[in-house]
């Protein structure tokens, strides 16, 4: 297969073949990790960061995926973390007490509240700081009941809201986050991944 | 804020879209990988897909076209027909549905929606709920096997329960108006969007936009047609903008720049 290699780091059963279709449709080649080497060797890295926060955080321990995959977001290497992967740069979440996170950013991850309906399902407006370079202003496709509810110091950020506001991505150089799903985004997420494959290693 | 959902829907038999009232006299709609992609361009928020093959060849095909649709499709696909165990609702998954909704077989053995939402999660976990009007008395009962089943089983309760059990969305179809053209039944889903905490999608009886409205001004947080689409007399794109100046949240931003 020809394209830029996107190496995709599992955390849990749920399927990848959403995220595989969207990478092929913007040229990647998108494969599975099959080692902890994987990781700290690859050009681009995605963690699609399926299951609760503390399944994937087991998934990535268990692996051997925790210290390379930190390493390489502090570095600064292409990394794209989606959905519970953007949670996952977080120390803890309500969603999983006890468990521990990468602890790149010091911010909560909290349960929407209950003014609204939960699991957030559907398409959210989000407004980006105008230091994003990859997330934009426009209209992205969330399936989620936890988010991080403010934004971390030191990233480029975009927000949303759902009964509050809360962090619908974060941006370092060509580390991105997105608590929405890029790959079910239509046109919106389209170019977001474009942007990003198309960032150097 | 987050927009209300338009989501076409496309009944899928051995592989070919086709459309009926409520079963009877199907006839062939199009290709499925094309009708898909014509939602996406139009603005659909999402697609549900529906397999209503009778024979185990036809529950193959629909794997098949599953795949195939999601190698194009850039918007979320919910796909129901025949999950009986969450190894059917597995199989879907990989082949490239993002939501699997079980209809009767969760009615029969509740435990499903469990083992599917702790498998794959609650937010792949989708209970259709298909409710008939009482024949007697207040309020709806649960109908299985394509409308042929009276179950007596109270719709609100059996709602509540499937939340209680892992389901992470409802689809509820009205049995009495499906097919009738006549709107959604907006007493129904204001009794099941005000019993749980979780997405309700509206089905069955949708001819016209302010339908769709009506469903959205009731509880509804997404409306789910088929007819009114695949006839072509109106666009998601015509809908979306009598939604919008209705004053319902809308995502009405081109999408035709995907290749």
């Amino acid at each position: 297969m020809s394209g830029r290699e996107v190496v995709v780091c599992a955390t849990g059963t749920a399927n990848l073949a959403s995220v595989f279709a969207g990478l092929k449709r913007v040229g990647g080649a998108p494969r599975m990790a099959t080692s902890a080497d994987d990781i700290t060797g690859a050009g681009h890295v995605m963690l699609p960061g399926v299951g609760s926060f503390g399944a994937a955080m087991a998934a990535l321990d268990k692996s051997g995926m925790t210290a390379p995959l930190r390493a390489r977001i502090v570095l600064g290497k292409p990394t794209l973390s989606i959905c519970v992967g953007l949670q996952l740069f977080c120390r803890t979440s309500e969603e999983s007490p006890g468990a521990v996170g990468l602890g790149i950013v010091d911010a909560p991850v909290t349960r929407f509240p209950e003014t609204v309906r939960v699991p957030q399902f559907g398409w959210n407006d989000i407004n980006a700081d105008p230091t994003c370079k990859v997330v934009e202003d426009g209209f992205a496709y969330f399936a989620n009941s936890y988010a991080m509810a403010e934004a971390p110091a030191g990233w480029s950020v975009a927000m949303a809201d759902h009964g509050g506001r809360f962090v619908a991505a974060m941006e370092k150089g060509a580390v991105v986050a997105c608590q929405f799903h890029p790959e079910l985004s239509g046109a919106y997420g389209h170019g977001l991944l474009k942007r990003w494959i198309d960032l150097p290693c | 804020m987050l927009t209300a959902r338009v989501i076409p829907c496309l009944d899928v038999n051995d592989g070919r879209v086709v459309k009926g009232v409520r079963f009877q006299g199907l006839r062939d709609a199009g290709d499925p990988v094309e009708l898909s992609m014509s939602y996406e361009h139009q603005g659909a928020d999402e697609l549900v897909m529906l397999d209503v093959s009778a024979t185990p060849e036809g529950r193959g095909n629909a794997l098949v076209t599953v795949a195939a649709v999601r190698q194009e499709l850039g918007i979320p696909l919910t796909v129901g027909g025949g999950v009986r165990k969450a190894a059917d609702a597995g199989a879907l998954l990989e082949a490239g549905a993002d939501k699997v909704a079980a209809n009767t077989a969760a009615v029969t053995r509740p435990e499903l929606l469990t083992e599917i939402a702790d498998h794959f999660g609650s937010q792949c976990a989708i209970v259709a709920i298909d409710a008939a009007r009482k024949a007697e008395g207040e309020g709806w009962e649960v109908v299985t096997l394509s409308g042929k089943n009276r179950t007596g089983m109270d719709a609100i309760g059996w709602a509540r329960e499937a939340v209680e059990r892992g389901a992470g969305e409802i689809l509820l179809t009205s049995w009495d108006r499906d097919g009738t053209r006549s709107g959604y039944d907006t007493d129904l889903l204001r009794a099941v969007s005000g019993a749980v905490h979780v997405p309700v999608i509206a089905s069955g009886g949708a001819a016209k936009p302010e339908h769709l409205i009506e469903a959205l001004q009731s509880g509804a947080d997404a409306v789910l047609a088929a007819s009114i689409f695949h006839d072509g007399d109106y666009t998601l794109g015509d809908i979306k903008r009598v939604m919008a100046a209705a004053g319902i949240p809308t995502r009405l931003e081109p999408t035709t720049d995907t290749p």
